[in-house]
C-alpha cells in the first residue's frame, strides 16, 4: 500500500519519537510511505490568525506538491494539527469557489496549482485501523500489552471539525484508538476527556489557563487508575509529557504518566525493542510502567449474565448501532 | 378566433399594484392580444365585487372565455371557476395567470415585473381559446371509515366517527391502542392522569359497536380513490386464539422468559415473552413475541399452552389478511422519539443515570419498573439533584431544525414530579422558554414559585469528569448560563434528556402506501398549513396528531376531532364529484405496449386483454400527464392540458418572440419599454 | 437586503460574515451558549463567543476587536462541532484575531506576537523552528516565565527532540512568492 507522507514539522523536532515509532512499524505492516518533497510547515494554529489567504496558500503548495498523475492519491499526516490544516484546506478550496480560486492564484506565481479534492488527506490512524485493520494487525502481535492500563487521548483536531460528515470518527466519542489498543491486548480506561483539549497553543500564550487543561487530562486519567495515556498528535504529546512537571510544581500536584504515541505501543507489542521505538526520549519516563508488560495479571470474573434475585437496577439503554 | 374573452387583472391591494404597473398590463392585453375583447384591473379580484364584475360582463358582453391574472390557482381557481359557472359559463373555460406568486412576490424591478406579467397574461389568453366544457363526475362515498394508529389522535377520530353512527376500521401496529399517552404518567398543566383519562375513551373503543379493532395489524396496501378505497390489512399472528383467551393472564405468568421490554417500557424495564403492554390494554389478548419466546428459538417450553384454561395458545398460527372497503382513510401514525444517543456529549447510553423523556415518564409512573418511585439506575438511589437538558435533537439543524413543541412543558412537569416526590433540586437548561397554550405560561410561573431553578443556555456536555469539589461520584452538567454569560458547572445526580419529536422511522414508506407527501423533515404534510390542516393532496386521505409535525395532547385531540369532522361531511354529502381533469386513451391509436399500465403512479391504468389495449379509469387518474408524455403512440391525451392548450401558453409566454398571431415575426413590438 | 432594513449598521457585521468562509451562518445564531459552554478556555474570555456575535449585531467594533475571547481560542473546535446552526465560530475567531491586528486594536501583545514570531520562522525558513522561537519569543516577553520552563527546554534538547539548528526548504523562494501574491490578493 502507497501513500503520499507529510510528516511536519514537530516530527522532525519535538515528535521525533513519532516519527521513528511510525517508520518502525510502516514496513512490517505493508505501508509504504513517500514523502512529498521538499514539503513546508503547515501553519499550524498561528498562520491563519494574521493572514487568511496566504494561510490557505501555504498549506496548498503542499497539496499542490503531493498530487500529480504517478503520486498516490492517499496523503497521510501523522500529526493532527497537519491533518487538519491540509484537510481543511483540501476541503474548503472547494466548498468556498471564491477562496478556491485565490488560493490557486497564489499558487500560479510560484508556478503550482492544485484541484480541490484530487488528494484523500488521511491520518495515520485511519490508515492503520481501516487499510492494514485490527485482524491484521491483531496478528502481528506478538507481546500483548496485557496488564497495562491505557487511556486513550484522541485530542480535537482528529476528529474535528466534522467538514460536512468527513469526520474519521464520533466528534465527540471516538472509538477506534480504544478499539485499536484493545487489540493489542491493552486494558482500555473508557477515558470521559478523550477528546478534549491539551491547551494547544496556550502553552505559549497563557500557561496558567493551559496549565490547568492539562491537569483535568491528568487528573482524570489519574482518577480512572491509568498507567499512561496514548495519543497520536505531536501538540497533545509535548503539552502533556513537556508540561507535566511544570503543572505538578505550579499546581501542586504529583502526576507521574507517560505519554506515548500510538505507534510506539503498536511497536511495543509487535516485539520490537523500545530504543527502534523512540521509546526513552519522553521526558516522564515510560520505562517502570512499561515493565508491567508480560506481567501475569489476574483475569477479572466474567460479568453477570443472569439478573440477581434482589437485583432492583433498571437496565441500562441499548445503543444502536452506526 | 371567434372566442370573447375578457381578462381581469387583480390588484391584491399593493400586493401585485406595487411591483406590477396593472392599469398598463390591462391596457396592452386589450390592445395587442387576439380574441381580448376587454380587460380590466380591479383592487381585490377574489371579492364579490370583483366576481361580480365578471358575471355583469359575461351577461352583458357575452364573454366565452375568461382569464383573471391575480394569485395562484391553488388559491381561489375555485372562486373564479364557480363565480362563471353561477352564470352558466362552464367552469373549464377560465384560466388563472399566477402573476403574484410567480411575478410580483419575486421580482424587484417594476419595469421587468411589468413585461412578465403582461407574458403570462397572453399565455392564458392564448390558452384559454383551445380550453373546452368539461363535466366533473359523481361518485357515491362508502359511509366507512379506516383510522390507522390508535394514540390518541386516532382514539379520538374513531369514537366521534362512531358515535356519529359510522362504521369504523382501526389498525394498530402495537398489541394495545393508546399510543404514547398510555406510556406518560401526568398531564401538563393540569397533572391529571394520563391513565385515568385516556383509559375510558381506549375501552370506549375496545367496546364500540361500530369501531372494529384490527390490533396488532399493519396495512398492507391501499387503492382506489376517494369514497371507493380498498385496503388490505395484515393481522400479525399474535399465537392467542382471540376467541378462547379470556385475558386471565396465567400465561405471561407462567412463561419463564423475561426481556426488556424496548417498546411500552422505553427499554426501562421488563416483560414476558408473552405479554400484555400494560394491565389496561385494549384489547385484552396477549401476544406471544416470536423472537424471544423459548418454544420459537429451541422447539420446547410450551409453558405457556400447558397453564392457559381455555386452550387459547396456538403455536401454528400465521399472519392472515384483510379485505376492507372505506369511502375514507384517517392516518394518525403518530411518532418516534429521537435518539439521544446520537449526542454523545450528553452520555446517554454510556453515563447510568442519563434518561429520555420517555424512560423518565416510565420512572414516574406507578405502573412502571419502580412502581411510580424516582430513582437512579441503580434502583435503590432517589436524587437529590436532577438536571433537565431541552432541545435535544431538536433546533439544531444536524438533527432537527424543528422546535418539537412539548419539550418546555414536559420541563415543567417533570421538574414538578421530581420536586414532589423526590424534594431533589431541579434544574432546567433551556433555549428559550415557549409555554404557548393556555394556561401554559400560569403553570410556568408556578414552577417558578416552587423553586425549580431556570439556566437559559443550551447544555455542552454531561460528564463524569469531576474537576471541582462536590463533583466527584456526580454528573456534571456544563453550559454557558447566557444571562450571566458565565460558564457553569452543575453536578446532579439524575440527567433527563428531552429528545425530539421526529417522524416515525418507516414514515416515507407509510407516506408511499397512503399517497400522502412528507416535507423534508419528514412530517406529512397538510394540504393547506393554515386552513386546511388535516387535508392531504389526496382526496380522501386525512391526517391528525403527530404525525403531521410536534404537538402535544389538546392539539392532537383537536386535530383527531377535526379530521372526523371532516369525514363526517364527506358522509353526509353521500357523493364526491371526481374532477374531469383525467387522461383517456384513443383506441384506435393504441398499441396495447402497455408501456403506460407501469408508469402510473395512481395504478389508473388496466389492460384490456380482450381489446389489446390499455384503459384509464378516470375515477383513479389523477391527470398528472405521465401516460400523456411516455404514450410512444401518442394515443393518450390529457383533458384540460392537450398538446394544443400546452403550446398556445408557451406561444403566448413566448410573445416578445413569434408575437400574437403564433408565426415568427421578424420585428416584434417589445411589450418591454427601453428604460 | 432584508437584514439592512431599520437603522441598525451592519457594516462591521458584514465585514466579519465577509472575511469568513461560511461566515453568513453568524446571522442565524440563536444564542444559546452552546459555544460558550463548550470553550475550554472560556472562564477566560472576558466575552463569550455567543456574546460576541450579539455585539457584532450591535456593530461594536472597538469592543469586539478589543475582547481577549479569539486569543485565548484553543481551536479545539467544540463549539463549531456542536452549533447548532452550524456557525464556523472557530474560523470567526480567526478573523476577528486578522482584524484586531490589523485595527491595532487588542491591548495585550503576548499573542499577536507568538503567531508573528512563528510566521516569521515559517516564512524564513519554510519550517517551523522549535529552538528558535522559545527563545526569541521567551526572552523577549516572558523572561520571568523561563525561570520555570528553561530546564524544560533543556532537556528536550539533551532527548534529542529540539534540532538547534533551522532547516531551510528548496523551494523557499517559490513559498515566499506565492505568499506574497496570496498576501496582495487579499488587500494585506
Amino acid at each position: 500500500m502507497r501513500y503520499g507522507y507529510y510528516p511536519g514539522c514537530s516530527l522532525t523536532g519535538t515528535a521525533r519519537p513519532y516519527e521513528v515509532s511510525t517508520k518502525a512499524i510502516a514496513g512490517p505492516l505493508g505501508l509504504t510511505f513517500e514523502e512529498v518533497e521538499d514539503w513546508n510547515c503547515c501553519g499550524a494554529t498561528e498562520y491563519m490568525s494574521l493572514n487568511k489567504t496566504a494561510a490557505y496558500a501555504l498549506v496548498a503548495r503542499n497539496l499542490a506538491l503531493a498530487a500529480g498523475e504517478d503520486k498516490p492519491k492517499d496523503l497521510v499526516a501523522p500529526c493532527s494539527l497537519c491533518y487538519l490544516n491540509l484537510r481543511k484546506t483540501n476541503h474548503y478550496m472547494a466548498k468556498y469557489k471564491s477562496l478556491g480560486k485565490m488560493t490557486n492564484q497564489a499558487l500560479a506565481a510560484g508556478g503550482l496549482h492544485y484541484t480541490p479534492g484530487s488528494l484523500n488527506v488521511r491520518h495515520l490512524i485511519d490508515v492503520i485501523v481501516n487499510d492494514v485493520g485490527y485482524e491484521a494487525l491483531g496478528a502481528r502481535v506478538t507481546r500483548p500489552l496485557t496488564g497495562l492500563r491505557v487511556a486513550p487521548y484522541y485530542g480535537c483536531l482528529l476528529v474535528r471539525p466534522d467538514l460536512n460528515g468527513g469526520s474519521f470518527d464520533d466528534t465527540e466519542y471516538p472509538t477506534h484508538l480504544d478499539r485499536l489498543m484493545e487489540t493489542l491486548g491493552a486494558e482500555v480506561v473508557d477515558f470521559p476527556l478523550k477528546t478534549h483539549c491539551c491547551g494547544g497553543h496556550m502553552t505559549q500564550i497563557s500557561a496558567e489557563t493551559a496549565y490547568e487543561l492539562i491537569r483535568r487530562l491528568l487528573h482524570n486519567a489519574a482518577e480512572y487508575r491509568a498507567d499512561l495515556l496514548v495519543t497520536l498528535c505531536p501538540m497533545c504529546q509535548f503539552n502533556l509529557d513537556a508540561y507535566q512537571t511544570q503543572v505538578n510544581r505550579h499546581l501542586g500536584t504529583d502526576f507521574h504518566l507517560p505519554i506515548l504515541y500510538f505507534t510506539q505501543m503498536i511497536g511495543l507489542a509487535m516485539g520490537m525493542e523500545p530504543k527502534a521505538l523512540a521509546i526513552g526520549q519522553e521526558i516522564v519516563s515510560a520505562a517502570s510502567v512499561l515493565r508491567k508488560i508480560g506481567t501475569a495479571v489476574e483475569v477479572e470474573e466474567a460479568p453477570q449474565t443472569r439478573r440477581k434475585r434482589d437485583d432492583k437496577s433498571l437496565p441500562m439503554p441499548r445503543i444502536r448501532e452506526g | 378566433m371567434t372566442e370573447k374573452v375578457g381578462v381581469y387583472i387583480c390588484h391584491c391591494g399593493t400586493n401585485i399594484a406595487g411591483p406590477v404597473d396593472v392599469e398598463e398590463v390591462a391596457r396592452w392585453a386589450k390592445e395587442n392580444l387576439d380574441g381580448v375583447v376587454l380587460a380590466r384591473d380591479y383592487r381585490f379580484m377574489c371579492s364579490s365585487l370583483g366576481q361580480e364584475l365578471i358575471q355583469e360582463d359575461i351577461k352583458n358582453e357575452g364573454l366565452t372565455r375568461v382569464v383573471v391574472a391575480a394569485c395562484s390557482p391553488h388559491l381561489h381557481e375555485k372562486t373564479f371557476r364557480t363565480a362563471c359557472s353561477k352564470i352558466g359559463l362552464n367552469p373549464y373555460l377560465t384560466q388563472m395567470a399566477s402573476i403574484r406568486e410567480q411575478v410580483s412576490w419575486v421580482t424587484e424591478d417594476r419595469a421587468a415585473a411589468t413585461h412578465k406579467a403582461k407574458m403570462m397574461v397572453a399565455g392564458a389568453v392564448r390558452r384559454v381559446q383551445l380550453q373546452e366544457e368539461l363535466q366533473p363526475t359523481e361518485v357515491p362515498v362508502n359511509p366507512n371509515t379506516l383510522v390507522v394508529g390508535g394514540g390518541i389522535a386516532g382514539i379520538q377520530a374513531a369514537l366521534e366517527l362512531a358515535d356519529a353512527g359510522h362504521k369504523v376500521f382501526m389498525v394498530e401496529r402495537e398489541p394495545s391502542i393508546g399510543g404514547h399517552m398510555a406510556q406518560f404518567d401526568k398531564t401538563f398543566p393540569t397533572l391529571d392522569c394520563a391513565a385515568c383519562i385516556l383509559t375510558p375513551k381506549m375501552s370506549d373503543v375496545g367496546l364500540h359497536e361500530n369501531i372494529e379493532l384490527l390490533s396488532y395489524a399493519e396495512v398492507d396496501s391501499l387503492s382506489g380513490f376517494v369514497g371507493n378505497f380498498d385496503v388490505r390489512v395484515r393481522k400479525k399472528a399474535r399465537y392467542i386464539d382471540e376467541d378462547a383467551c379470556t385475558g386471565c393472564g396465567i400465561c405471561i405468568e407462567k412463561c419463564p422468559k423475561k426481556v426488556v421490554d424496548e417498546v411500552f417500557e422505553a427499554g426501562l424495564g421488563y416483560r414476558k415473552a408473552v405479554y400484555r403492554p400494560f394491565p389496561q390494554a385494549i384489547p385484552k389478548f396477549p401476544v406471544i413475541d416470536r423472537d424471544t419466546c423459548i418454544y420459537f428459538e429451541r422447539g420446547t417450553c410450551k409453558a405457556c399452552e400447558k397453564f392457559c384454561p381455555t386452550e387459547a395458545i396456538d403455536f401454528e398460527q400465521t399472519d392472515t389478511y384483510l379485505d376492507l372497503n372505506v369511502g375514507n382513510v384517517i392516518m394518525a401514525t403518530g411518532y418516534d422519539l429521537f435518539d439521544c444517543g446520537k449526542i454523545p456529549q450528553y452520555g446517554y447510553g454510556r453515563l447510568a443515570n442519563v434518561f429520555t423523556s420517555l424512560e423518565f415518564e416510565r420512572l414516574c409512573n406507578a405502573a412502571g419498573p419502580t412502581e411510580g418511585h424516582i430513582l437512579l439506575r441503580d434502583g435503590v438511589t432517589e436524587p437529590q439533584s436532577v438536571g433537565i437538558i431541552h432541545c435535544v435533537g431538536s433546533r439544531d439543524k444536524q438533527h432537527h431544525a424543528y422546535c418539537s413543541a412539548v419539550c418546555c412543558m414536559s420541563a415543567l412537569k417533570f421538574g414538578h414530579l421530581v420536586m414532589e416526590k423526590t424534594g431533589a433540586e431541579v434544574y432546567s437548561f433551556y433555549i428559550d422558554m415557549r409555554p404557548l397554550h393556555k394556561n401554559y405560561e400560569e403553570f410556568y410561573d408556578r414552577l417558578l414559585q416552587e423553586g425549580m431553578h431556570f439556566i437559559r443556555g443550551r447544555v455542552a456536555e454531561v460528564t463524569d469528569a469531576a474537576r471541582l469539589p462536590g463533583e466527584d461520584g456526580k454528573l456534571i452538567i456544563q453550559a454557558e448560563d447566557t444571562l450571566i454569560g458565565k460558564q457553569r458547572r452543575i453536578p446532579v445526580d439524575m440527567v433527563i434528556l428531552l429528545g425530539a419529536l421526529q417522524p416515525r422511522f418507516d414514515a416515507k414508506e407509510t407516506g408511499l402506501k397512503f399517497g400522502v407527501s412528507a416535507g423534508l423533515d419528514g412530517w406529512f404534510t397538510e394540504r393547506h398549513p393554515k386552513l386546511d390542516p388535516v387535508a392531504t393532496m389526496t382526496d380522501g386521505v386525512f391526517i391528525a396528531g403527530t404525525c403531521q409535525g410536534p404537538k402535544d395532547i389538546p392539539d392532537s385531540v383537536a386535530q383527531g376531532a377535526a379530521a372526523a369532522a371532516r369525514v363526517q361531511g364527506m358522509i353526509s354529502k353521500g357523493t364526491v364529484l371526481i374532477e374531469p381533469i383525467v387522461a383517456t386513451i384513443e383506441e384506435a391509436r393504441c398499441s396495447g405496449c402497455r408501456i403506460c399500465n407501469t408508469l402510473c403512479p395512481f395504478n389508473a391504468i388496466e389492460y384490456l386483454e380482450d381489446k389489446a389495449v390499455s384503459y384509464i379509469n378516470p375515477a383513479l387518474c389523477k391527470g398528472c400527464g405521465t401516460c400523456v408524455a411516455a404514450c410512444p403512440a401518442q394515443a393518450i391525451s390529457g383533458a384540460h392540458f392537450t398538446n394544443d392548450q400546452i403550446f398556445a401558453e408557451m406561444e403566448g409566454l413566448l410573445y416578445d418572440v413569434i408575437g400574437s398571431n403564433g408565426a415568427t415575426v421578424k420585428s416584434p413590438q417589445p411589450a418591454l419599454e427601453p428604460a | 437586503m432584508s437584514r439592512s432594513l431599520g437603522n441598525k449598521d451592519d457594516a462591521f457585521l458584514n465585514e466579519v460574515i465577509e472575511a469568513t468562509p461560511g461566515g453568513e451562518a453568524l446571522v442565524t445564531c440563536l444564542q444559546c451558549g452552546t459555544c460558550g459552554g463548550s470553550c475550554p478556555s472560556g472562564p477566560d474570555m472576558d466575552h463569550t463567543p455567543r456574546q460576541l456575535f450579539q455585539m457584532i449585531n450591535a456593530g461594536m467594533r472597538q469592543e469586539v476587536l478589543q475582547s481577549n475571547a479569539p486569543w485565548y481560542c484553543v481551536t479545539c473546535y467544540y463549539c463549531m462541532t456542536r452549533c447548532p446552526k452550524q456557525i464556523p465560530i472557530t474560523d470567526l475567531m480567526y478573523t476577528l484575531k486578522r482584524m484586531a491586528v490589523r485595527a491595532k486594536l487588542y491591548d495585550d501583545s503576548d499573542a499577536p506576537d507568538w503567531s508573528s514570531s512563528f510566521i516569521g520562522f515559517v516564512e524564513s525558513y519554510g519550517r517551523s523552528f522549535e529552538f528558535g522561537l522559545a527563545t526569541r519569543y521567551h526572552l523577549t516577553h516572558s523572561p520571568l516565565r523561563k525561570v520555570g520552563v528553561g530546564p524544560m527546554g533543556l532537556e528536550m534538547i539533551v532527548k534529542d527532540r529540539m534540532p538547534l539548528r533551522p532547516e531551510r526548504i528548496k523551494g523557499i523562494d517559490q513559498l515566499r512568492t506565492i505568499l506574497d501574491t496570496a498576501k496582495s490578493l487579499e488587500g494585506v
